[in-house]
């Protein structure tokens, strides 16, 4: 595939030493971690190796990673697990939630509870004044993700979980989109859930991990053989979960390289993005360094996206999950984006081997698609 | 003996993945990489075609439509998923009642008791001494409000394989849906969703030497089963099961699923011989007494109980092979099999216990080998044994009175 990849937050590339670390568990697997062989305990300990790496890269103990299937289900068993425990309340999500998040949320409603959903202002940050207003009803859980993956734009977490903490409410936080792209610290960020993906840091698909505050009680959600100290049953998947361990480290490691060589490339493709007057979505709030979303207001998303993937550029129009749909983004209409403007949205997400080159040709492509698209539409008219 | 030891003989704990399975999925972990829910670029349409054509060979080994194929993260979270997404969706106008047998894994042992903590009656039935069902015990137990009933094709422990047909037979008369767990069985009996009466069917990669992290649920469409998603989220899977489709482990299940039916007649003769081979040596030695029904049992396990001696102090004595004491998945703990005790067997009996499990990389030197090396470790362990001694002097132990101490 020749095509120039820059949809990283949808799935990264696997790194290639992370493979290299894979590989031995993937062609010879043999050992349950759960039997006490020596089959058994070889594949325990490598997981117990890959439990310290992902502690390390938020600054949480192993103790309190649990291992899961991906980001998904981290999502749904925070959401779910930890409401299990609790009478009816209410639960508090931000409107611009991942639907991992904001699906088993709502499916609280059969339960009793009430779900609130907490607007954020114009540039895709969280409304303080509307988090202290949903708060005011008695609120045992709140979930807030710590960048988007549509916008990139971060939360203020530690400030909402201050708030939380005051009405004795519990903070979840999806970091699946902020791991590996800046420094994150479990403990600092005062949260009690955190979920966390290894597809999206250059790792494997099918490993992700719920980090959890052990004065927490959550029940799980997958029965079974007790695996996970009973919070989450299932064969552990020891070649995604080796291979996740190291690209934490590897992200711990490299987060400044990595930084830098995104940012200088997304100054790059703004910069371009404005003389081709592009409105760019969250542009005055903290972002993730690597993302760009952006829209002409005269030009379908959907058939931009088509157009550069027939030049070889890989873009997404939304996020990958809800790609399927033509509604407009939720995360745009939360942030107040009209209709027109937010169905021509898209999204580019850098990464590893991304070149200062690529961003150049992708400009000029895009700068001739807008044309030729334009010239297209006058005609229809 | 030419092999490495120690040898693995624990194939229903987990395969290793044929080398086949890891060339193929290796593409998907380098160049290949998209995620197969972008539906805006080749790197994402060529990740959904791999997981399609997947899709496609995990249908064929069961002879299902590929539409009712669900992929999930493994067994225990299709048999999680079939459960309590059937009951939840049927129990309203069915009934709150779910049958299962007390045999079963504990994917689904966990996921019933769940169901009854939120309120469901359960019925877990044993089997009879042989570890088979009895049809009519089960129909007995099916009552008007049975909602679902989940049985295991092939156990895990003790390789005997259920009657689905009739069991399931017995579900439709009643109005009942019927879950099969199949992780055990794939690769090793022919499975043919086009004739049986099943309803949902859980799969499972890592028992078929493919990768471990990717199972499937069957959920059939003629007539339509609907279950309630236990995962949500991008409403991936039609709504059933959200979540990034781990595109390498689904193609390395596609891989190993078309290599089982490819291979899985000559491979079960080679594996029966072995095993039978296996038995005969082993059934030499006195006090030796096989666990489950040895006809209908899938030719890769042999499970074997060996008296007068102490079930934890066997396994150290026969490291040099990997075998399991009890299931994988409980051997954490030191209770006795649980599978054992509800075939009657005593504790003695049930904690002495060995399951042996052959597979596609198992040589006859290694069954020689294991025959020879358990023969002479029982021997030794019995010279050390003082109920042995009293059972050689012809003394009834069940007689003795024993002081407590």
């Amino acid at each position: 595939m020749n095509a120039v990849y820059f949809d990283h937050n949808a799935t990264t590339a696997l790194d290639s030493r992370v493979l290299e670390a894979m590989l031995p568990y993937l062609r010879l697997q043999q050992g349950n971690p759960t039997s006490r062989h020596g089959f058994g305990r070889h594949a325990r300990n490598a997981i117990e190796q890959a439990r310290e790496q992902v502690a390390a890269a938020v600054g949480a103990h192993p103790s309190q990673v649990v291992f899961t299937s991906g980001g998904t289900e981290a999502d749904n068993l925070a959401i779910l697990g930890i409401t299990a425990i609790l009478p009816p309340a209410q639960i508090a999500v931000s409107a611009i939630e991942h639907p991992a998040v904001l699906r088993p949320a709502h499916t609280l409603r059969d339960r009793g509870w009430q779900v609130a959903e907490i607007a954020v202002d114009a540039d895709g940050r969280l409304d303080m004044d509307s988090l202290h207003t949903v708060l005011r009803q008695p609120t045992a859980l709140v979930s807030v993700m710590a960048a988007n993956n549509e916008t990139g734009v971060l939360q203020d977490l530690a400030a909402v979980s201050e708030t939380a903490r005051r009405v004795g409410a519990f903070v979840h936080t999806d970091a699946v989109q902020a791991l590996g792209k800046l420094a994150i610290d479990f403990h600092a960020l005062g949260v009690q859930a955190m979920s966390l993906s290894a597809h999206k840091i250059y790792g494997p698909q099918g490993a992700g991990a719920l980090v959890l505050d052990k004065r927490v009680d959550i029940r799980p959600v997958l029965h079974g053989g007790g695996q996970e100290k009973g919070l989450r049953s299932g064969t552990e998947n020891i070649a995604a979960i080796v291979g996740f361990g190291l690209a934490c480290e590897l992200a711990r490691r490299e987060l400044a390289q990595r930084t830098a060589a995104v940012v200088s490339l997304r100054e790059r493709l703004e910069a371009g993005l404005h003389r081709l007057d592009a409105t760019i979505f969250g542009e005055r709030a903290p972002r993730l360094p690597n993302t760009s979303f952006f829209a002409f207001p005269d030009i379908e998303g959907e058939t931009l996206v088509m157009a550069l993937d027939r030049r070889g550029f890989a873009v997404a129009s939304g996020s990958a999950c809800s790609s399927d749909s033509t509604e407009p983004s939720h995360v745009l209409t939360a942030m107040g984006v009209a209709p027109a403007i937010a169905r021509g949205a898209v999204r580019v997400s850098l990464g590893a081997g991304n070149t200062a080159d690529e961003v150049r040709a992708f400009l000029h492509a895009l700068e001739d698609e807008l044309t030729r698209l334009r010239s297209m539409a006058a005609i229809a008219v | 003996m030419t092999g490495k030891t120690p040898i693995y003989l624990d194939y229903s704990a987990t395969t290793p993945v044929d080398p086949r399975v890891a060339e193929k999925m290796i593409p998907y972990l380098t160049e290949r990489y998209g995620n197969p829910a972008s539906r805006s670029h080749v790197f994402g349409w060529d990740a959904e075609k791999a997981v399609e054509d997947a899709r496609a060979e995990v249908a064929a080994l069961v002879h299902c439509d590929p539409r009712e194929i669900v992929w999930t993260s493994g067994a225990t979270e299709s048999n999680n998923l079939a459960i309590k997404g059937a009951v939840h969706f049927y129990a309203g106008t069915k009934g709150k009642h779910i049958l299962t047998i007390s045999t079963e894994h504990k994917a689904v042992l966990d996921t019933v008791r769940e169901l009854e903590r939120q309120g469901y009656e359960a019925t877990y039935l044993d089997p009879e001494p042989d570890g088979l069902v009895d049809a009519a015990r089960f129909q007995a137990a099916l009552r008007p409000d049975t909602v679902l009933a989940s049985v295991m094709l092939v156990n895990n422990e003790i390789g005997v394989i259920q009657d689905i047909e009739t069991l399931g037979s017995l579900c439709r008369a009643n109005g009942t849906l019927f879950h099969v767990d199949a992780a055990q069985a794939t690769g090793k009996v022919a499975i043919d969703l086009s004739r049986l009466p099943v309803d949902l069917m859980s799969f499972s990669a890592h028992k078929t030497y493919g990768p471990k992290g990717i199972g499937a649920l069957y959920v059939r469409r003629k007539p339509r089963i609907r279950i309630e998603a236990q995962m949500h989220g991008g409403g991936h899977e039609r709504g059933m099961r959200s979540g990034t489709l781990p595109t390498h482990q689904i193609v390395g299940m596609g891989e190993a699923f078309r290599i089982a039916r490819e291979e899985m007649e000559l491979e079960n003769a080679r594996i029966r011989r072995l095993r039978d081979k296996l038995w005969a040596g082993l059934s030499e030695t006195e006090e030796v007494y096989l666990n489950g029904d040895l006809k209908q049992r899938v030719p890769h396990n042999l499970n074997v109980s060996f008296n007068f001696v102490e079930g934890e102090s066997l396994i150290m004595a026969v490291k040099e092979i990997a075998v399991s004491s009890g299931s994988a998945c409980t051997s954490a703990s030191l209770e006795p099999s649980y599978v054992l005790r509800a075939l009657g067997r005593s504790d003695e009996l049930a904690h002495s216990s060995i399951r042996f499990s052959i597979g596609r990389f198992t040589t006859e030197e290694e069954i020689d080998y294991t025959i020879h090396l358990v023969k002479s470790r029982i021997g030794k362990l019995r010279e050390l044994s003082p109920l042995w001694e009293m059972y050689q002097e012809g003394i009834d132990l069940d007689s003795v009175q024993w002081a407590a101490h």
